[in-house]
């Protein structure tokens, strides 16, 4: 079977993806496009997977979306904080790293 | 049944949608485009004989991540922003630049994929069912298993410590 | 066993410096006996090693400890026993016994008392370290180490300015000297090495080489340079300014190291490096002149001395001026002997002279006077000293000055001549001393001269015997089994001559002091600038103050200069503003956006790949 459309579909997805977290200024809009790349990285996982005709790729989508749930919430939850303290949403007015 | 069809189609709704998320100014449009994406994604799955990971999908992801999601965009209650402000545009483009720039990279890297080995060994049916992945994943990836399990509760409770309102 | 009694020699007082600096500091009794007692020990391993030498017709010992060994450099802590060594060695241990010992009287009121002990058991050290030596670095060493020691007790009075600027000029004018002696040794290690031999400063292997020596390096400039190590520390013409000042110091530290031991280093180098020498004819020639010259200039300083411890110093110089006289017209057994009588006879005049002091309480010898009427014995002792250093036979002082002069005949008439005049002036000198000091009426009503305590006045009886029959012990014999010296034939005639000098100088002087006799006006008129000059020690001190100011002074004004402008405004806080420019400049990197980090990771990534995908196979 040939996977080699799906490897450039989730080329496309993930630079959109990259596109998105490079260039919006909300911060929910930035975690929303890190989905988006990860789901990238999901399809191309299974696409693999059937190449080879073994799990492996399936399972470790399995993981990922674990992981991303588990960084989504912790990512939303320091959002949340942030907003409420420095009432600010935009991501290039919290430069307090600034030297 | 019309393989390619479908292919075409999830792909056109799928990256149809991201552009979505990507380019909407509105957050809640934002949200739902993202929605869509990746139900368009779960059909590529389904094509792809990944049944459990299809299904998984829409459960977890666009059930249980994206109406968090939504929770958290209506909490803060935020305003449309304006996609390119003066300020900072040059950051934007350049960063655009780059992207289409990484794609012809992942597109060249693809095409490299087509004359590797791999490429026309698939064999014809996958077993993607729950009860193949359920066998893999309670033998070898036990462990991994438990630590994701251990994750998600240091997760919880990260969340629950940032966000909590200090008490006076 | 013989080697651990060479060792024991240096190490005793070593042991006991320590002992004291760090045990007995508040015990004056455990300090004095701790010093006088490791000393004693060296003297009596000395003997020991005389017995054996002349039991084994002066074979040379030697024991060494290997200090580093690298593979282009070896260098060895190490000592020699050789009759010329144990000559040496008998003399500083034995002599400075009897100065250790005077010096617990001398000294009986001082604070510093166990200070005082501490620094002399050092000194004795390191003065026993530079005559066992073995090898170039030891002695070095010890040389630089001496001329500590000797800084120490010139300024032991530290809190007299005199004495601290004298301690200071000593070991300034060393310095200079030391210079000069470094370069030589740096000198002769690079034209050591030869044939794939390894290169080396030891003694014995250097003698081995001398051949290819001539050959690898400038010989001449390398016994000048050594000579100038020589030049400072036996005071000798122009870096002898430093021994008068170095008075300042207690009495027994004069008689010990400005007259017995320390300023005989030098001697003693020139008689170690003999060899090295005798291959450059023409420095032995520079040092004949220099001594002679040496002798005559500070004798004739010591004519209008007041202070009876600068005529003694004086004296000193002058007297070294004819051993390194000796040395440079080859006559090494006569340096050296003549090096060991005045040892004994100077020690014991600068101590008899410490007697007096100690009685009272001044320098000036015409605050004193009838001292022979009031300190029998110190004056006794004093006059067998003076007629030794005149030169008078039977004494000691004769044969040995009469050797050097003998010497002198033989290979340079002008030289004798000025050693015979010398000879006289010394004669007149000691003469006025004794003459204004020990004559005559007592001047000082305030203290009454009493006759020194017996602890004082007994270690000068052996040097007084020594001085007496010093000629007859056979010191020449005993350097002779050493093949370098060529012992000198006895000769009438100049020792008639001298002999009339002396006698006429001491004549002239009890004419002019102990009778009264004033000569003319005219004559004093026409001696004042003279005496001026004299009194003034040929204005040296204002030439060399000057030449400092001046010159030196202003060099190291430019050369600060230059350091300031360049290498510190230029180098140290240029590369410190560069630093900070460059931080200014990568530091707006650090934008604190997020999304920056992230197109500069994206930007990376791509040319990551890119460069990969082209450039790795």
């Amino acid at each position: 079977m040939n996977v080699h459309p799906y490897l450039l579909v989730s080329g496309i997805l993930f630079t959109i993806g990259l596109i998105g977290v490079v260039t919006r200024r909300n911060v929910i809009m930035i975690l929303l496009s890190l989905e988006i790349l990860l789901n990238a990285a999901n399809l191309a996982f299974v696409a693999f997977s059937r190449v080879h005709g073994n799990l492996t790729g399936q399972l470790m989508v399995f993981f990922v979306m674990i992981v991303a749930a588990a960084e989504i919430t912790v990512g939303l939850a320091i959002a949340v904080v942030l907003v409420r303290l420095a009432n600010k949403t935009e991501a290039d007015q919290l430069r307090s790293l600034k030297w | 049944m019309n393989y390619p069809f479908f292919f075409y189609g999830f792909s056109a709704l799928m990256i149809a949608s991201a552009l979505g998320v990507v380019l909407a100014r509105n957050p809640v449009y934002a949200v739902l485009s993202l929605v869509s994406t990746l139900f368009a994604l779960s059909g590529l799955f389904v094509l792809l004989q990944a049944y459990f990971v299809a299904v998984m999908q829409i459960i977890i992801y666009a059930g249980a991540v994206l109406v968090l999601f939504l929770f958290v965009v209506m909490l803060l209650d935020t305003a449309p922003e304006t996609l390119f402000r003066v300020k900072g545009g040059t950051l934007r483009v350049v960063g655009a630049l780059f992207g289409l720039v990484f794609l012809s990279q992942l597109v060249a890297a693809a095409r490299a994929f087509l004359v590797s080995p791999w490429a026309a060994a698939a064999p014809a049916r996958m077993p993607g069912t729950t009860e193949a992945i359920g066998k893999l994943l309670f033998t070898t990836y036990a462990l991994p298993f438990e630590v994701a399990s251990i994750l998600l509760l240091v997760g919880v409770i990260g969340a629950v410590v940032l966000a909590k309102k200090r008490v006076p | 066993m013989v080697a651990g009694l060479l060792w024991i020699i240096p190490a005793a007082p070593l042991a006991a410096f320590f002992g004291i600096a760090l045990a007995t500091r508040k015990s004056r009794p455990l300090s004095a006996a701790l010093a006088i007692g490791a000393l004693g020990l060296s003297f009596l391993c000395a003997l020991q090693v005389l017995l054996f030498s002349v039991h084994h017709d002066g074979a040379a010992i030697q024991a060494s400890l290997p200090w580093v060994t690298l593979p282009g450099l070896s260098l060895e802590l190490g000592l020699l026993m050789d009759p010329l060594a144990i000559l040496m060695t008998l003399v500083v241990t034995g002599v400075g016994l009897m100065i250790f010992i005077y010096s617990v009287g001398y000294m009986a009121d001082e604070p510093g008392f166990t200070r005082y002990f501490a620094y002399l058991s050092l000194f004795a050290f390191s003065m026993l370290g530079i005559v066992l030596a073995n090898n170039f670095v030891t002695l070095f060493m010890c040389w630089e180490l001496v001329g500590a020691s000797s800084y120490l007790l010139i300024g032991y009075w530290y809190d007299r300015p005199k004495a601290a600027e004298a301690g200071k000029k000593a070991f300034l004018v060393n310095r200079i000297a030391d210079f000069g002696f470094l370069l030589g040794i740096l000198m002769l290690w690079s034209a050591s090495g030869s044939n794939g031999a390894a290169r080396t400063l030891n003694f014995a292997q250097l003698a081995q080489r001398l051949p290819s020596l001539s050959a690898n390096g400038p010989l001449t400039l390398i016994g000048f340079l050594i000579f100038c190590g020589v030049v400072g520390k036996s005071a000798q013409f122009p870096l002898h300014v430093w021994l008068p000042d170095a008075m300042e110091g207690p009495t027994p530290v004069s008689a010990l190291i400005h007259a017995a031991t320390m300023v005989a280093a030098g001697v003693y180098l020139l008689c170690r490096t003999f060899f090295l020498l005798s291959a450059a004819p023409q420095v032995l020639e520079w040092i004949a002149v220099i001594g002679g010259f040496t002798a005559l200039f500070a004798a004739s300083m010591a004519l209008v001395e007041n202070d009876i411890k600068r005529v003694l110093a004086y004296s000193t110089l002058s007297q070294l001026g004819y051993m390194v006289m000796a040395l440079g017209l080859g006559g090494y057994t006569a340096g050296m002997y003549h090096l060991t009588t005045h040892a004994f006879f100077k020690a014991m005049l600068f101590m008899g002279a410490g007697c007096v002091i100690h009685a009272l309480h001044t320098n000036d010898i015409w605050h004193m006077g009838g001292l022979v009427r009031t300190m029998p014995a110190t004056s006794a002792i004093f006059f067998i000293g003076s007629l030794a250093l005149c030169g008078i036979w039977p004494l000691s002082g004769f044969w040995s000055k009469d050797e050097i002069l003998t010497l002198a005949f033989e290979h340079n008439r002008i030289l004798w001549a000025v050693g015979t005049v010398t000879a006289g002036m010394t004669a007149f000198y000691m003469g006025r001393v004794l003459c204004v000091a020990f004559l005559g009426q007592p001047k000082s009503r305030e203290h009454h001269a009493h006759e020194a305590p017996l602890i004082m006045l007994g270690p000068l009886v052996p040097l007084a015997i020594l001085s007496m029959i010093g000629g007859f012990i056979g010191i020449p014999h005993l350097l002779n089994y050493q093949a370098a010296g060529a012992h000198v034939e006895f000769n009438s005639t100049v020792a008639l001559i001298s002999s009339i000098a002396a006698l006429a100088g001491l004549a002239l002087a009890y004419r002019i002091y102990g009778q009264g006799f004033q000569p003319s006006r005219e004559l004093q008129a026409a001696a004042d600038p003279v005496v001026l000059l004299l009194r003034r020690k040929y204005f040296i001190d204002e030439i060399y103050a000057w030449i400092n100011q001046n010159i030196q002074q202003r060099a190291a004004d430019w050369m600060g200069l230059f350091e300031r402008h360049v290498i510190i405004s230029f180098c140290v806080n240029g590369t410190a503003k560069i630093t900070g420019l460059a931080g200014r400049i990568l530091r707006r990197a650090q934008t604190g956006k997020v999304q920056g980090y992230a197109l500069t990771l994206l930007i990376g990534l791509s040319l990551l790949i890119y460069a990969t995908w082209r450039w790795v196979p």
